[in-house]
């Protein structure tokens, strides 16, 4: 490789001293606020509001300039890898590059000062940008129509749940059970509970994908579905879809796609034409929209014909005439979000849908898939494939081989590459594989950069032999070493008036 | 790069796919187009949103509301190190947003009255459903008494959430705006919900539901305004032991809905069965302060089909911002803008119910917003009020349907209108001024 990769350097954040928290800023008498003059009368609260509701003393806040406000959230924000600053290759999260140009779109007050509760009249705009998402969504998956008010992934899971909940109940057929692969996201059990079914779990067979016998057997009139995620959590794809999807079909069950891993087959391969009812999206990963340190996502449901008449409503619709309404169908599940779901991402991401278009979106695909490969085979004689042929999106490589030979664990791989400026991979997921490392690179970097990063985990692999201890206490040149997860979990510690603090 | 692989085409990537299911022509959709060119696409939306504030003067609220938002907060919260950061897995380099959540929940937790409160949840509605099935966990049982002074969308939420875990759902009437805890059993409840103020507005004698809580044996969980304890008592004063609440007016804007920000503190006899993250401090291994995600094996990763609560992704950057606001308001600030809310209320409140034909739904105290029944059709009427440049609330019938156990009688004539310390004195007199000649 002739060019260097970008990399965060070897300290990669600035922030190494401790910043004192908001509170310990705080003296008593600062201000950063400044309020409209309104001339309000300034009535007594208690001419109005009787004295059992009135707060015995103000809640206690931190008082600082807008000067120390600054200081502090930025020197914290100094202490804070991100996607902006480095690549960050955490398996199944999609941490894509996020263009600018779609939060620009989205700081329109046109867009983002408009009240959710306004009548449809009010909200023309937002209501026909919601109706052309929700058809290009349905066009990229393959259904046939949407809710976009799930917030996040998990959220949809749920919505997908009792969607199939409802589809069933209303032909008069309760049924008990969801199969679940056993390579599967946490949330999709999680969800499954929450949506009144027991889980079945599906053994992976030696290929890394679902049982097709153990499917098979597991099937019955109780099951009212599978949860799938495709390729699944190993970045494989299930080859056996159309089997899988006929023999569930056939004991009546439904398929839900959890499209964790969407970015994988943009423009490929659909959900819908593999066989599949229910699709949620993940907006914050497949579609770039910022994942804002944990959130905002949002996790719009698409469904087959079948299914429409279950969607959460309101929904955006569009009449004859071209104007813009909201409506709910009869037998609807009614709300999953308080309002219409995280409207300034679905905004963010149907930018990103119009700038790529469906010739760029099967690019982001391709790439996406060719960096994965890519980094998979440059690291082949480093960190063997736990399954050793071509993956999609991202690729589970596995640390056995240091921990039997250096008591190098995977955990200090993932540690090893913070020092060298990178953020880590996926550590111990899926659960299946031995001393799992999962990375997705995205189609966002460039080979500079994943050459950049491959070059750094070999640097680790000689170190687990050379520095086998200095490994086990990495990192050291980040703004914090090692963290006691342990003496967290022992004595919380969960706000500044925490009584052990 | 392919030649690296030993391959000659991108599509041999895909060639284990099969060809039966695959696309054959790619997706059916336009072409890319350059970012100026959705930028014209998108200020085409921009300007078919009559209800924008550029034009009007905002008096709707039902949880959201048009609070000052000032340029350091903005500008803070959008720092890319938060903004294109994801969950801190790796707590070495992710001690930023670990720290400002840690401050988030510590101000939270003030703020409620309760001694911890979580990372944030999607949005008020996500936060009452995490809280009904603590409730339910907790206690066993399956019944939620719930006022109907909670808002109508997240009893509705509530309702659809049920339909998955069986629980059941008892709605309370109002009467006078307050909620008649006597007209329902309340025995062997799971949990008992209220809202403080409630959605009308109405500030209802939280020690009434306490004791149906406490005789029930449930859990008191209070729906709350994250501004109102500026002014009022918290939720943990009231005995709540679960406070949720929607974040948006900490420094979001209105969004068209979101993403908004989830509020949820509880106390600690709850901690076991708390939803989503929590950030506690410890130290690193030279002894060095440091935070990170813990008590960890409750979520859904860890516990799988046993977790406490499925939420992975939350609205991390709505609680760094809602930390930014708070920092910003500080002691005095956020005592203030509630205070003034409050008084810009009453004060437009007053004058209103002078006008021929408007009386109040309620005679009880009220916060900062309220609800007024009008002569006529109230979307009507709001629609004459946008004619003249107002914003002047939501019609309670699109919030809660035609009927609804939180009001006697025809909705259709009932607004609901907020006030927040943005608003002026001049505004707030022509407010007075046009509805005058409206409904004259």
């Amino acid at each position: 490789m002739s060019l260097p990769g970008g990399r965060a350097a070897s300290a990669p954040l600035l922030g190494h001293e401790i910043e004192p928290t908001i509170f310990e800023l705080s003296v008593h008498g600062r201000s950063a606020y400044q309020l409209r003059t309104t001339d309000v009368p300034a009535i007594p609260l208690s001419d109005f509001i009787p004295a059992e509701h009135l707060a015995p003393k103000r809640v206690a806040l931190a008082e600082v300039s807008e000067r120390d406000l600054v200081g502090h959230f930025t020197r914290l924000s100094h202490r804070q890898f991100s996607v902006d600053l480095g690549a960050y290759p955490l398996g199944s999260c999609t941490m894509k590059y996020n263009p600018k140009f779609c939060d620009a779109v989205a700081a329109d007050p046109g867009l983002n000062s408009v009240h959710p509760g306004v009548p449809a009249s009010l909200s023309q705009g937002w209501l026909e940008l919601l109706v052309t998402l929700e058809h290009k969504l349905c066009v990229i998956t393959g259904m046939a129509a949407a809710t976009l008010q799930p917030a996040a992934g998990a959220a949809g899971e749920l919505t997908g749940l009792l969607l199939m909940r409802a589809y069933h109940g209303a032909n008069g057929d309760l049924r008990k059970r969801i199969l679940i692969p056993d390579s599967a996201h946490g949330t999709n059990p999680a969800s499954v509970t929450l949506g009144g079914y027991e889980v079945t779990t599906i053994p992976s067979n030696d290929r890394g994908l679902v049982d097709l016998a153990a499917l098979k057997a597991a099937l019955g009139p109780d099951v009212a579905g599978i949860m799938l995620t495709n390729p699944n959590t190993l970045g494989l794809f299930e080859e056996e879809i159309v089997e899988i999807a006929a023999a569930v079909h056939a004991v009546g069950g439904l398929l839900y796609y959890d499209g964790a891993n969407l970015n994988a087959i943009l423009g490929v391969i659909r959900p819908g034409d593999m066989g599949f009812d229910i699709v949620h999206m993940n907006l914050h990963k497949t579609f770039a929209t910022p994942h804002g340190g944990g959130g905002p996502g949002a996790g719009p449901v698409a469904v087959s014909p079948r299914l429409v008449e279950f969607l959460p409503g309101p929904r955006a619709a569009c009449r004859d005439d071209g104007s813009y309404y909201w409506e709910t169908s009869e037998r609807s599940i009614g709300r999953v979000h308080g309002w219409h779901g995280n409207s300034m991402v679905l905004a963010r991401a149907l930018a990103y849908i119009d700038v790529h278009g469906g010739d760029g979106l099967t690019r982001v695909a391709q790439h996406a898939v060719l960096n994965a490969n890519w980094l998979r085979e440059r690291l082949r004689e480093t960190l063997p494939a736990a399954y050793d042929r071509v993956c999609m999106h991202e690729c589970v490589l596995t640390a056995t081989w240091l921990k039997n030979a250096y008591g190098v664990r995977g955990l200090d791989v993932a540690k090893g590459l913070l020092e060298e400026g990178f953020h880590s991979p996926t550590v111990y997921f899926p659960l299946i594989v031995d001393e799992a490392l999962m990375f997705e690179p995205t189609e966002t970097e460039s080979v500079q950069t994943l050459e950049s990063l491959a070059a750094s985990i070999e640097r680790i692999a000689v170190r687990a032999k050379t520095d086998t201890d200095g490994l086990h206490h990495a990192p050291q040149t980040t703004p914090v070493s090692r963290v006691d997860e342990a003496r967290a979990a022992r004595q919380l510690i969960a706000t500044e008036d925490a009584a052990d603090r | 790069m392919l030649s690296f692989l030993g391959m000659n085409s991108l599509d041999q990537l895909f060639a284990h796919i099969p060809a039966s299911v695959r696309l054959a022509q790619g997706l059916d959709l336009e072409p890319g187009m350059s970012e100026p060119d959705v930028a014209a696409i998108f200020a085409q939306y921009s300007a078919a949103n009559q209800g924008q504030l550029s034009t009007l003067t905002c008096y709707a609220g039902a949880g959201a509301y048009d609070h000052e938002v000032p340029a350091v907060v903005k500008m803070l919260g959008s720092r890319s190190e938060f903004v294109t950061a994801y969950t801190p897995y790796q707590p070495e380099v992710a001690q930023g947003v670990l720290q400002a959540i840690f401050e988030f929940q510590t101000m939270i937790s003030r703020l409620s009255g309760l001694p911890i409160a979580n990372a944030s949840l999607y949005d008020g509605a996500a936060a009452l459903v995490e809280a009904v099935n603590m409730a339910t966990g907790a206690t066993k049982r399956q019944k939620l008494i719930i006022s109907s002074g909670v808002h109508p969308h997240w009893r509705g939420v509530v309702k659809t959430f049920a339909q998955g875990t069986g629980h059941e759902v008892v709605e309370v009437a109002l009467k006078d705006g307050v909620t008649d805890w006597g007209s329902v059993d309340t025995s062997a409840a799971a949990a008992v919900v209220a809202a403080y103020p409630n959605y009308l507005g109405v500030l209802e004698d939280m020690s009434a539901a306490k004791s149906v809580a406490t005789s029930s044996g449930a859990l008191l969980v209070v729906c709350g305004d994250p501004l109102a304890a500026g002014v009022l008592r918290t939720a943990g004063d009231w005995g709540a032991d679960v406070f949720v609440g929607e974040g948006q007016p900490l420094g979001t804007a209105l969004s068209f809905g979101g993403p908004y920000l989830g509020l949820f503190a509880c106390t600690h006899e709850q901690i076991r069965r708390l939803p989503g993250r929590i950030v506690g401090e410890t130290v690193d291994s030279n002894d060095r302060r440091a935070f990170v995600t813990t008590l960890r094996a409750r979520e859904q990763d860890i516990r799988r089909e046993k977790a406490t609560s499925n939420v992975c992704t939350n609205q991390t950057l709505m609680a760094v911002t809602a930390a930014i606001q708070l920092g910003w308001l500080g002691t005095r600030g956020y005592a203030e803008v509630a205070t003034r809310s409050a008084q810009g209320a009453h004060y437009l409140h007053d004058h209103l119910v002078q006008i021929s034909g408007v009386t109040r739904v309620s005679t009880n105290p009220f916060f900062r917003e309220f609800a007024l029944r009008l002569p006529r059709n109230a979307s009507g009427v709001l629609e004459d009020l946008v004619g003249e440049g107002i914003l002047g609330g939501l019609s309670v019938e699109s919030l809660a349907g035609a009927s609804d156990p939180s009001l006697e009688g025809d909705l259709s004539d009932v607004v609901l209108i907020a006030v927040t310390e943005r608003r002026t004195r001049r505004e707030l007199d022509q407010y007075v001024d046009v509805l005058g000649k409206v409904l004259s």
